[in-house]
């Protein structure tokens, strides 16, 4: 298994920084213990190990626990095909961890969107604004303590102002209820 | 389709510069024009902020998220058999392809991808294939409309139809198709659907040959597309871009063969790689790949197990009644089976703990599962690595020096889904 090996010279050359390589389903995970480090460990694993291209980078929110956030990057390398993920924890307080734009493009969008979803910031990034939701929402929507019903924003609540045409019906949405379980025409009381 | 061609290639970076100095004096300010969310040319609901300089690009911003509808977040709230139809939603123009995705990344979660009957990796790897058929017809229909090429579109959208008729056939509906279970599919295909698919794939030659010939030499065609936004080798990499756009550019990169699943290792076809880059180019890897496609379909027909009645009754999922419900028969007669049916319903399978990231090839590009469990029936989270999100995110750099009527052409040769990108 290629992989491996290459996570070993990772671990090798960066000492105490990066864990013991886990092997979970064949696929490599390194941790690494100061998030600061992360561009330094992903140039060496790019230039030096030739792991050219960034799948992608992923969060995950440890609600509850401490640190907060774990950020996910998946790595690959093109000519040699092996793969290896790294992973590091970011505490709730600071939030911020630096940008690897520097070493793949393709970060750029990944990091926008976990910017958008998880309000991690990257410093360093050249254009850390919302991707998928608007500029000036105020919530970030992947967050544990995000309810999935969703929360009233300024958004107006009601996208029409004329009665729609079957308004009321046994199975149509109510409009303006403050989240998608008040709109929801399944619970509504019979009596109303 | 080894041709080699010397084209004078066209760096967006220095043609906006000259552009820039060549108008300098006649030109006063520039100008900012949306395009879309809502316009024919971003197939969906894709917004590009563009600069311009008279008809010349200088720069672009695309706006996504127009379609976003937290699947990511839905998916850590249902088990994860609820999730299957919410695949289909992902890239509606192949929504088998997701199904297939979506489950091989469960099922490597499960570590049983190894224990999968061969024949559902036959019925699995058809499906991919049609899907991938399917939408790469109407990518390439879109394309050639957007340029004015309308019969093109008619032509790919007949053939399309068949491809819809083979879905009902296998799963009862055209579109939202949500066929693959965990640990296997749906159901077993219908005794007549082989000898569809293989008339499908007798008809479909021709068809691809009369739409050849309407654009690869048609010359109106290969002046709008050819030398138009190229891509090195160096940026297609560096931006993640996946799939046909990625073999554009020259890199013989494709998950079926370089990091085989299902039943692909035994199945003989080729990876067409562009020479240039261009949209001419990724065109060309397109087509090609739809023959390649029919290929793969022609081997599969000939080699499943248990062939077209299934007498010799193959099985089409893994045996395990933790993972895929049992027979009803079973459930209504015997306890352990009606223990496992109600699990398996209400909680969910037992999915260990860990994490693994699963990378599909489909039709767009890369289709990837992040799936992070602690255990228990619902991912603790899950990314979608969606390939059409990362493949927008190198229009910044190929528009710039462009004219606003090659937009229309980049971007139906970047072939995206907003549905996909958005999630």
């Amino acid at each position: 298994m290629p992989a491996l090996e290459l996570a070993q010279k990772i671990k090798a050359k960066f000492g105490d920084l990066i864990s013991e390589p886990a092997d979970f389903r064949g696929e490599v995970t390194l941790k690494i213990a100061d998030a600061e480090k992360i561009v330094e460990v992903c140039r060496y694993a790019k230039n030096d190990l030739d792991f050219n291209y960034l799948v992608d980078i992923s969060s995950v929110d440890n609600y509850g626990d401490d640190p907060r956030w774990t950020v996910v990057y998946h790595l690959r390398g093109l000519r040699h095909g092996g793969e290896l993920r790294l992973k590091t924890d970011v505490s709730e307080e600071k939030s911020e961890l630096p940008t690897v734009t520097t070493v793949w493009q393709t970060a750029n969008w990944h990091e926008r969107e976990i910017y958008d979803m998880m309000g991690i910031r990257f410093h360093g990034h050249p254009d850390l604004r919302r991707i998928l939701m608007w500029e000036g929402y105020p919530y970030f929507p992947l967050r544990k303590d995000f309810p999935l019903a969703g929360k009233p924003s300024d958004l107006p609540g009601v996208a029409f102002t004329k009665l729609a045409p079957l308004e009321g019906g046994p199975f149509v949405t109510v409009p303006g209820g403050e989240d998608a379980i008040h709109r929801e025409p399944r619970v509504r009381n019979p009596e109303q | 389709m080894a041709t080699v061609r010397d084209i004078e290639i066209r760096d967006s970076a220095t043609q906006a510069a000259q552009a820039a100095e060549e108008l300098q004096d006649t030109v006063g300010e520039k100008m900012v024009l949306n395009m879309g969310p809502s316009h024919p040319a971003t197939h969906g609901v894709l917004r590009i902020v563009l600069e311009l300089d008279g008809e010349i690009i200088t720069k672009a911003d695309p706006d996504v998220g127009y379609l976003h509808r937290g699947d990511e977040k839905i998916a850590e709230n249902m088990t994860y058999t609820q999730f299957i139809p919410y695949t289909d939603r992902l890239d509606y123009l192949a929504p088998l392809a997701n199904n297939v995705a979506y489950a091989l990344a469960v099922e490597k979660l499960l570590g049983i991808e190894k224990d999968l009957p061969l024949r559902c990796q036959y019925i699995r790897v058809m499906c991919a294939e049609l899907a991938r058929i399917s939408a790469h017809l109407l990518g390439l229909g879109a394309f050639a409309m957007d340029l004015g090429a309308v019969t093109v579109f008619l032509l790919t959208f007949t053939e399309r139809e068949k491809i819809y008729n083979l879905a009902e056939a296998i799963c009862g509906a055209r579109f939202t198709t949500s066929y693959t279970r965990i640990g296997g599919v749906m159901r077993d295909l219908p005794p007549t659907w082989l000898d569809q698919c293989r008339q499908f794939c007798d008809e479909f030659i021709p068809a691809l040959e009369e739409v050849e010939t309407l654009l690869t030499r048609n010359r109106i065609w290969v002046d709008r597309v050819r030398g138009l936004a190229v891509i090195s080798k160096d940026d297609a990499i560096d931006y993640g871009l996946s799939g046909p756009n990625l073999r554009g550019s020259g890199i013989e990169w494709d998950l079926r063969k370089n990091q085989p699943y299902l039943c692909y290792p035994d199945l003989a076809f080729d990876i067409p790689v562009g020479s240039v880059g261009d949209c001419y180019d990724r065109y060309l890897v397109r087509m090609e790949e739809m023959r390649q496609s029919v290929r793969i379909l022609e081997q599969c027909i000939r080699k499943i197990p248990g062939g077209a009645d299934n007498k010799t009754k193959e099985p089409v999922s893994v045996a395990d009644g933790k993972i895929v419900l049992p027979p009803k028969q079973n459930v209504m007669t015997k306890m352990e089976e009606l223990i496992h049916q109600f699990i398996l319903v209400t909680q969910g399978m037992n999915c260990p703990p860990g994490e693994i990231y699963f990378g599909h090839e489909n039709p767009k590009g890369e289709l990837g599962f992040y799936i992070n469990s602690k255990g228990g029936g619902t991912p603790y989270r899950m990314k979608i690595r969606s390939p059409s999100f990362v493949n927008l995110s190198i229009i910044p750099k190929i528009f710039p020096g462009c004219l606003i009527s090659d937009t229309v052409a980049i971007l139906g040769s970047l072939d995206f889904v907003m549905g996909e990108c958005d999630r």
